[in-house]
């Protein structure tokens, strides 16, 4: 960019953001994740997936333990002698995907409803939003398991579970945000142009209430994830073709007992790495993105 | 006031409605009974027969109805797998679930409200960002892993405690409970701390930020003018203060701590309600899974009914908002 000095808003939010070490060092933290997450089979040392590169012999080995052909173990193996780092990467790249797009998918649906309970107002906005009570009064863990239990399993239930369980926040986030900027004199004129109301609402409105809604959406991410893993965990989740964090967990819960501790352990971290270094961005940019904390 | 709880209460009677109707669609509708009522090597015949003798030929409403009618006289079923009346079934469960969310209540708020005194006193001091940091931990680290994490230090490693059960129960108005002997506790803890894990980082924080801004109030400035110890001053006017929000949040996160406990009993193999949803829904036992949801719909309607009541006696400023609205 040429126009050094001049203060974008992007900008600003880069410099406030930088502010905090913690949060720097979560975001480079999850730029890392990700990068393993997408490059999973360029990064990984073992295809895990491949049964032809499996071998039984090499199941349970401690990490740092070497494979028959001389492959080492940085983080032991399972009980199907699979290689722990690469299931993670590949489990990472489940998880992240997984609670990526259920988080979009529920902001777009959130986004959607709210902007509409708050410009038509009236029963319509009535409706909308004892919905939401109703909905956030109960633990999104309850609502998932419920619905998981009556739809079955597989990655597209958990995908319509994690959006049913979310979409009320945004909606709730996007109609308070609404409420306050319909008053204002930008969309008032907007109005007086009788210019139609989609575009008012998704070229004027939606910019103006976008700054909560990011903050949301990043900590739901987490939530999302840490949502997915317990369901997989409980067996309701992922099916066992798509292994996400969740389910390698519940795999090396059997084994803990015997101590044979990092087939649960190293995902683990893997997962409790992900979700703290979303909220420690999460946090950061809620900070930042709070008008009413600018100095 | 009269206005208020009735309204209230009619408000808590249509969301059960509108939930036990959501459930009834969710279980009975979209998934076909027959399929798991009847054996499959039945004719035709004995098909529309059974279809016939259990309601499913009558029209939705219909079906609704009958299953309302049925649900108020507490008729949910019998359980596929245990031939038993489900909510007979979850009923005797409760007991060993309320037992755990009342201890892992205790532990949050035992731990959590003095360790947030102390962040919210001097935010500061190396100890309330350690205090505070540890809060994050206990937000982000999923609920089921510190319990796997758990028994591998406790049990495994080290030995001290036990993993799975409820150990020795003894008899206490006819409800078997488990925290009156030392089985009984060496079974109830690690399951209670893990469960609590979550609630105490909330507590924490919520006592924090409420004592951080009573301690610029002036009553608080007045106090210590007057020259009373700080030991007074926080225990009595600042805690009298900030303990309002922090009951009304340990009233409401009581129902999620029954929620979260599916997964601490799974985990724990402790004999409770949560338990008996997963294995009920692992084995596709849907009169079990239906009576759960709408047991547990029914407590967090009177959890929440209660918790709005209580908060309006306690601050008048609600009410007339309500009233208004």
């Amino acid at each position: 960019m040429s126009n050094r000095g001049v203060e974008t808003p992007f900008r600003r939010v880069a410099a406030d953001f930088a502010e905090s070490r913690l949060a720097v060092a979560g975001l480079v933290t999850l730029i890392l994740i990700l990068i393993v997450a997408i490059g999973a089979p360029l990064v990984s040392p073992q295809n895990p997936y491949d049964l032809a590169t499996l071998d039984i012999m090499d199941s349970k080995l401690p990490p740092g333990g070497q494979s028959l052909d001389g492959m080492t173990f940085w983080l032991g193996s399972d009980d199907q002698g699979r290689d722990m780092l690469s299931a993670i990467f590949y489990g990472l790249r489940i998880s992240l995907g997984v609670g990526t797009l259920a988080t979009v998918c529920a902001l777009a649906i959130g986004l959607t409803v709210g902007l509409i309970a708050a410009w038509f107002g009236g029963w319509v906005e009535a409706v909308i939003m004892r919905l939401v009570d109703l909905q956030l009064s109960f633990p999104s863990i309850l609502i998932a398991l419920v619905l998981l239990a009556s739809l079955g399993q597989g990655v597209d239930k958990i995908v319509i579970a994690l959006i049913t369980v979310q979409w009320a926040y945004y909606a709730r986030t996007v109609r308070g945000a609404a409420l306050v900027e319909r008053n204002k004199e930008y969309i008032e004129a907007a109005t007086s142009l009788a210019l139609p109301t989609s575009r008012i609402l998704f070229n004027h409105l939606l910019p103006n209430v976008l700054p909560p809604l990011i903050v949301i959406a990043t900590v739901q991410v987490a939530h999302a994830i840490a949502l997915e893993a317990t369901l997989s965990f409980l067996g309701l989740g992922m099916p066992i073709t798509s292994p996400s964090l969740g389910l390698l967990i519940a795999n090396g819960f059997t084994h803990l007992m015997s101590g044979k501790y990092w087939i649960s352990l190293y995902p683990g971290i893997a997962l409790l790495a992900t979700i703290v270094s979303i909220n420690l961005v999460g946090d950061q940019l809620r900070d930042v993105l709070n008008p009413r904390l600018q100095k | 006031m009269v206005v208020f709880i009735t309204r209230r209460v009619l408000q808590s009677v249509i969301a059960l409605l509108v939930m036990s109707a959501l459930i009834f669609i969710g279980v009975f509708a979209i998934g076909n009974p027959i399929d798991i009522l009847i054996n499959p090597q039945a004719d035709q015949a004995e098909i529309a027969r059974a279809t016939a003798a259990l309601g499913l030929d009558q029209p939705m409403w219909v079906q609704y109805w009958e299953f309302l009618r049925h649900a108020v006289t507490g008729d949910l079923g019998r359980s596929f797998s245990q031939n038993m009346p489900a909510v007979q079934l979850i009923f005797e469960r409760m007991p060993a679930t309320v037992e755990l969310a009342l201890c892992a209540m205790l532990f949050a708020i035992v731990l959590g409200v003095p360790l947030g005194l102390v962040a919210g006193i001097k935010p500061d001091a190396w100890y309330s960002k350690t205090i505070m940091a540890g809060s994050i931990f206990g937000f982000s680290l999923p609920t089921f892993w510190v319990g796997l994490m758990m028994i591998m230090v406790f049990s495994v490693y080290l030995g001290w405690l036990p993993s799975t059960g409820r150990g020795h129960t003894t008899q206490l108005f006819g409800i078997p409970v488990s925290f009156l002997n030392w089985d009984g506790i060496t079974h109830l803890m690690m399951p209670a701390l893990n469960l609590a894990l979550f609630k105490l980082s909330l507590l924490i924080r919520l006592t924090r930020s409420g004592t951080r801004e009573a301690m610029l109030q002036d009553y608080v400035k007045f106090a210590r003018a007057k020259g009373l110890p700080m030991r007074r001053i926080v225990g009595v006017h600042v805690l009298k203060n900030i303990m309002i929000p922090i009951v009304t949040v340990i009233g409401l996160e009581f129902g999620s701590l029954i929620a979260f406990a599916i997964v601490t009993e799974t985990i724990f193999a402790w004999p409770g309600m949560g338990k008996l949803l997963i294995d009920s829904i692992n084995v596709l036992d849907r009169p079990v899974i239906v009576a759960y949801v709408l047991i547990i719909v029914c407590l967090f309607v009177i959890i929440n009914l209660v918790v709005d009541l209580l908060y309006s006696m306690l601050d008048p400023r609600v009410r007339l908002a309500e009233a208004r609205a």
